[in-house]
């Protein structure tokens, strides 16, 4: 098929693309032929229109599409550039509206094509390119051409060498198969059309017409068969060595910043190649846009990511400064193994209490007695048989190639087994990676994916999950995993064969643990990924440090003053692991620690009976159904009960009356809530007694910061944006965190983790509220619950309080109906009696609500349940509750509900 | 100030007028029959360009008021009163150099029927409006903004404005409450936008004075209380001012729709020129979110509503208690 034609412009019309950004450039291949390119620019003046006095950009991004689409990709990047800089979206040749030549490209000539088109476009001064899919390649080959002119390089859902590991993408096999190559890729629209189905979420019909538009006939559609042919997938392939050279030379980028932008639903450059990149770019910023496939700059908000992360991370000033790239995530592990770091000289390890010979003969960890025989009593473990398994273990996972730096995902019920794990790994330096199973099966599956672990470790309800959803890393079974199961799932091995295994080789060697076993790591050494329960989106990973996780470990012992004489009963997951390295027994109650309303009374007083607890740690809704049970108590329960000294509601806000109510329970027990986050925790504490003090407000009292904690207030504008930090008192904004304790950085989320550190050194934690005149700090809602009224910003939470001191009021949760800026406020309750449906409540209930707020109040809205979080069972999804008022509130209308 | 208020007669024209005046304006009135307003009256048809020329003499403003409301009459009627009637007057100010005009308009000169949640004054558009009434005032207000070029004239959008002794929008639904005709369409859960009436005479003085402003001048604004309410509470509360009982029949939309499309048929056969009691368009809007961003409004206008909702029905109920006839 002779196929030539010349450049030409894209029709009118097509969606998100303006004409004034076309333009065609001749610039002579590397044959010396004169070829006309199609290119987007935002710096084009088209002829007949005056310059202007268009300051000269302070410098350019070079933007390479891949096959098969073209710089339509890149539109939304035209029209929003970084603020200074010029887009250059090229069509590459044979592609989209540039010429067709009717000649082969393989990737060194489409390199030296795109040097040439940069000479012609006298492109001075510093460049960033930007690849997307097999444009990556290119763009990076341009990049080692051009070093002296890279001020960053950003790739999205890219390649640059097929993983070992990785089978080639079914879809490109697929493509490539003899005979079918030509019918899939040119003979028919197939491969053009399949390449936008991939879309997510789906590209409305129009977005999908404009990617075709340049491919509409075979003719046109030659360059994007020899795209498919040109992919190297064995050695002999003439690009091969090409690609080759591209991979090997991204050492020399070392110096250069990079973003890698990742849609992680990409059937064809699936995670494993991000792993690759990140391999050989290991300063780069990782941000993987979750939701987003391959088309991630179509899927996800690339041009606002590219705007944030420049103004971090480029500084044209200092350009291929090594020093000046030092990120968070230092490349070389294992650099921070050995505890010889200046800084480590008065850090107390988390393992070190399970250690402390003094100890040896202390319960560390009861477990409840089995149902099955009760008679048996509970399972009491010493800090000595701790240390002995902690020691066996972390030698026998080492034994087993978990080596320092690796990522080991935990799957497994809080007590014995998961503690000895998670320290077992600390000491190794093993990082560990902690999602919550609330989270769900498919939660679960987004973090797994998106943190990549080394190692799975599972109980059978994980490693049947893993096995089905094919979960990341190699498998080792939890202690109840039966045979069968760990066969079926591949797990070479289990935690107590790895214990075994790991005594028996301490006992053959000199015995000596710190003899044998690698180096402890550093307190600068990476110690945990911790997800986040997913109730504000999908669940981020959050990373932390030792010294990090040690800091918040003696952040806790200090604002509850917890010493040796206490013991602690956990129902609550993250506080139940705490207990081995604040060096005090610990036990988890009788429950199910993923549905905290399991917990009963009864469950509760027989840990404390059994530990002769003092403190109590629990969430809300495990303390409404011990507060409900409370009637099944017997007399040695309430003795025992009589004992705790400090009870401890954590994970959602906690009804001052549900805490009056547990007094009847815990008669002795101070009861307390901490504020905090996955990110930071504790941030700040209030007692009962202060809570009834302070009264209604507007927001939530959580008191005041705990030692070493800062707490700063963002200011909301009128648009509910956000501004320089303060601690003036009354201000309302987003409140912002610093302490020793906070995370260290989000995993695999650069762009979210630059905006939420925005300011150096702080955690922007996306909650609103201020700071009163004696300190204390008030949650007013979450910054994405802001209502933003034309008198300005309302927040939720003081709305809500104030309804649901109404009789007959269950919960309320205030919302913004309308566009942002003109939004009523609209409060939507539930009530006892419960309405059937969504309805108007009555007007009596109305003029109530008007009464007990100080805002104009639009409509109140009776629902028979509200939408709150699996983890919690208390956080109104207010952006659901807000969609649902709206739709009801909008009534019916011509081109809405259709013609009635 | 001399200043011109055409349509007197209505229960806003008449509070403008009065309102112009007590500030020390000297307000003529014009409008077909007398209005018994105390001030200085010009009697005429808004449609007759030699009456309208007569009341504009000497004028130093125009509030044009006047205009043929409802849902009963012919297209050419509507076109006389609203569009023919609007160009009259801009006529009669060009030919008599009127500073400036406030011409009085509709929201509905913007919309056709889909749901308005915080809306902004979109532009007059003739086209996408459905009955001669938004059709004829989206052509009215086209023609008075073009007039901005030369003189200092803005559309003001009141948009469903009440007050004590009402005839039109109060009136009515008393009465139909009185004889147990009135019902909620659907669930009565459509938010809507009214205006005070109190307010929306502030926002007509804040405009006149405003008008020659670079920021006011030739646009158009849409006003209201700002404050929207769901339909079933607005005639509750309007009931109850009324000392009458709540409405609680209800008629789902594609019934009352098709009653409306009904009525309006009877009633052009019968040649009424009574409203009917209901119609598709009534139906539709009943169902239907009608509210609007304000901030422009407020911000040109340097205006705010005075009177808040809560207020304006306290004066409401206190005026049926004095006028227990009504």
């Amino acid at each position: 098929m002779s196929a030539t034609a010349p450049a030409s412009l894209p029709p009118e019309g097509l969606p998100g693309l303006d004409p004034a950004w076309s333009r065609l450039v001749e610039a002579a291949d590397p044959d010396g032929a004169p070829r006309t390119w199609h290119v987007l620019d935002t710096h084009h003046t088209p002829a007949g229109t005056a310059d202007g006095d268009r300051e000269a950009p302070v410098g350019t991004l070079l933007c390479v599409h891949g096959n098969p689409t073209w710089s339509y990709t890149f539109r939304d990047l035209l029209a929003e550039p970084p603020p200074g800089w010029r887009v250059v979206a090229v069509d590459q040749l044979e592609m989209g509206y540039s010429e067709r030549t009717d000649q082969s490209r393989p990737l060194a000539r489409r390199i030296g094509d795109l040097a040439r088109l940069t000479s012609a476009l006298e492109l001075t001064g510093p460049v960033i390119p930007v690849g997307h899919d097999w444009g990556g390649p290119i763009a990076l080959g341009w990049a080692l051409a051009h070093q002296a002119q890279v001020a960053g390089v950003v790739l999205s859902n890219t390649a640059v060498h097929q993983p070992p590991d990785a089978a080639v993408p079914t879809l490109i096999r697929g493509a490539r198969l003899r005979g079918l190559l030509d019918a899939v890729t040119v003979r028919t629209p197939t491969f053009v059309r399949g390449a936008t189905a991939l879309s997510r979420p789906p590209l409305p019909r129009a977005v999908r017409d404009a990617y075709a538009a340049p491919y509409a006939t075979p003719a046109r559609r030659v360059g994007v068969g020899g795209f498919v042919r040109d992919i190297p997938l064995d050695a002999d392939h003439p690009s091969a060595t090409t690609l080759d050279a591209v991979a090997d030379g991204l050492r020399e980028l070392a110096g250069v910043p990079v973003l890698l932008f990742w849609g992680p639903l990409d059937p064809v450059f699936s995670d494993r190649y991000l792993h690759d990149l990140e391999a050989r770019l290991p300063h780069a910023d990782v941000h993987r846009a979750e939701g987003a496939s391959h088309l991630a700059p179509e899927d996800a908000d690339l041009a606002g990511a590219v705007a944030r992360w420049l103004a971090a991370r480029v500084d044209l000033d200092r350009q291929h400064d090594v020093e000046a790239l030092t990120r968070p995530a230092d490349p070389d592990p294992d650099a921070r193994h050995g505890a010889d770091h200046e800084d480590d000289l008065d850090r107390t390890p988390a393992w070190a209490a399970i250690l402390d010979p003094a100890r040896a003969a202390t319960d560390a960890i009861v477990e409840p007695s089995d149902p099955t025989d009760p008679v048996a009593g509970p399972h009491r473990i010493s800090f000595g048989e701790l240390a002995d398994d902690v020691h066996a273990l972390a030698f026998g996972l080492h034994r087993h190639g978990v080596r320092p730096g690796d990522r080991v995902a935990c799957l497994v019920t809080p007590g014995r087994e998961l503690a000895t794990l998670l320290y077992a790994c600390w000491r190794l330096g093993a990082v560990v990676v902690i999602a919550d199973a609330g989270l769900g099966p498919r939660g679960l599956s987004r973090a797994l994916r998106s943190a990549a672990p080394d190692h799975l470790v599972g109980i059978s309800r994980a490693m049947a999950a893993a096995t089905a959803l094919r979960w990341p890393g190699r498998r080792i079974a939890a202690s109840d995993v039966g045979p069968r199961l760990a066969r079926s799932s591949g797990a070479a091995t289990s935690i107590p064969d790895l214990i075994a295994d790991g005594a028996v080789a301490l006992a053959d060697g000199d015995g000596r643990p710190d003899t044998l076993l690698p180096p402890p790591p550093s307190g600068e050494a990476d110690a945990a990924v911790v997800f986040t329960s997913g109730s504000t989106g999908p669940a981020k990973g959050v990373v932390y440090r030792h010294r990090q996780l040690e800091a918040q470990r003696d952040a806790l012992a200090a604002t509850y003053a917890i010493g040796d004489d206490d013991r602690l009963v956990a129902a609550f997951a993250p506080f139940a692991l705490y207990g081995p390295a604040l060096g005090i027994t610990s036990m988890v109650p009788a429950m199910d620690v993923t549905a905290p309303s399991t917990l009963t009374a009864t469950a509760l007083a027989d840990a404390v009976v059994a530990t002769d607890a003092t403190l109590v740690f629990a969430s809300p809704a495990a303390l409404v159904n011990v507060a409900a049970t409370a009637g099944d108590l017997q007399d040695h329960h309430r003795t025992a009960l009589a004992g705790v000294r400090l009870l401890l509601s954590a994970g959602a806000p906690v009804p001052a009356e549900l805490l009056r109510e547990l007094t009847g329970v815990l008669p002795a027990a101070e009861p307390h809530t901490p504020y905090g986050m996955t990110e930071a925790l504790p941030v700040a504490d209030i007692d009962l007694a202060t809570i009834d003090a302070v009264g209604l407000g507007r927001g939530v009292c959580v008191g005041h910061p705990v030692p070493g904690v800062e707490v700063a207030i963002s200011p909301l504008d009128s648009d509910a944006a956000t501004g320089a930090l303060t601690s003036r008192p009354h201000v309302t904004g987003e409140v912002c965190i610093r302490a020793p304790h906070g995370k260290d950085r989000y995993d695999r989320l650069a762009i979210t983790e630059l905006a939420s550190s925005r300011d150096e050194g702080w955690h922007r934690s996306g909650d609103v509220g201020h700071l009163d005149a004696d300190g204390r700090l008030w949650i007013e809602g979450r910054l994405s619950h802001v209502i933003t009224t034309a008198d300005g910003v309302v927040t939720p939470v003081g709305i809500e309080r104030r309804v649901e001191a109404i009789e007959r009021v269950t919960m309320a949760a205030a919302v913004g109906v309308g566009p942002p800026g003109t939004q009523q406020v609209v409060v939507v309750v539930t009530t006892d009696p419960r309405p059937g449906r969504m309805q108007l409540a009555p007007l009596s209930l109305t003029d109530r609500v008007r009464d007990a707020v100080d805002v104009d109040v639009a409509a109140v809205i009776a629902v028979p349940s509200l939408p709150v979080d699996v983890r919690h069972e208390s956080k109104i999804d207010r952006v659901e509750v807000a969609a649902s008022a709206a739709e009801l509130l909008a009534g019916r209308g011509r081109r809405r509900g259709g013609r009635p | 100030m001399k200043v011109l208020v055409t349509g007197a007669s209505g229960m806003l024209g008449g509070a403008t007028a009065r309102a112009l005046a007590a500030r020390g304006d000297e307000v003529t009135v014009f409008q077909r029959h007398a209005a018994e307003l105390g001030l200085r009256e010009v009697l005429g048809d808004v449609a007759d360009a030699r009456a309208v020329a007569r009341a504009c003499e000497g004028q130093d403003a125009i509030v044009h008021l006047a205009a043929k409301v409802g849902v009963v009459g012919t297209a050419p009627q509507f076109t006389a009163a609203n569009v023919d009637g609007t160009a009259n007057v801009l006529a009669a100010a060009r030919a008599h150099d009127v500073a400036r005009v406030v011409h009085v308009s509709s929201p509905s000169v913007a919309h056709a029927g889909e749901p308005l949640v915080g809306a902004p004054a979109g532009p007059a558009d003739p086209h996408g409006t459905i009955g001669h009434y938004p059709r004829t005032k989206a052509h009215a207000e086209q023609l008075a903004l073009t007039a901005a070029d030369e003189r200092a004239v803005v559309a003001v959008r009141p948009h469903l404005v009440w007050g004590p002794g009402d005839p039109q929008l109060i009136g009515r639904i008393v009465d139909r409450a009185r004889t147990g005709r009135l019902a909620l369409i659907d669930r009565g859960a459509a938010l809507i936008d009214t205006t005070y009436l109190d307010n929306a005479v502030d926002a007509l003085v804040a405009a006149l004075d405003r008008a020659a402003e670079p920021s006011v001048r030739g646009r158009a604004f849409v006003v209201s209380n700002g404050q929207p309410r769901t339909v079933a509470e607005l005639l509750t509360r309007i009931c109850r001012a009324a000392g009458l009982p709540a409405p609680t029949r209800r008629v789902p939309l594609p019934v009352a729709f098709a009653g409306g499309a009904a009525v309006e048929r009877v009633w052009a056969k019968l040649e009424r020129t009574d409203d009917p009691p209901m119609t598709s368009f009534l139906a539709e809007q009943l169902a239907t979110a009608h509210w609007f961003d304000q901030r422009e409004t407020r911000e040109a206008l340097r205006w705010t509503p005075r009177v808040p909702l809560e207020v304006g029905f306290d004066r409401l109920a206190a005026w049926f208690a004095d006028h227990p006839e009504r």
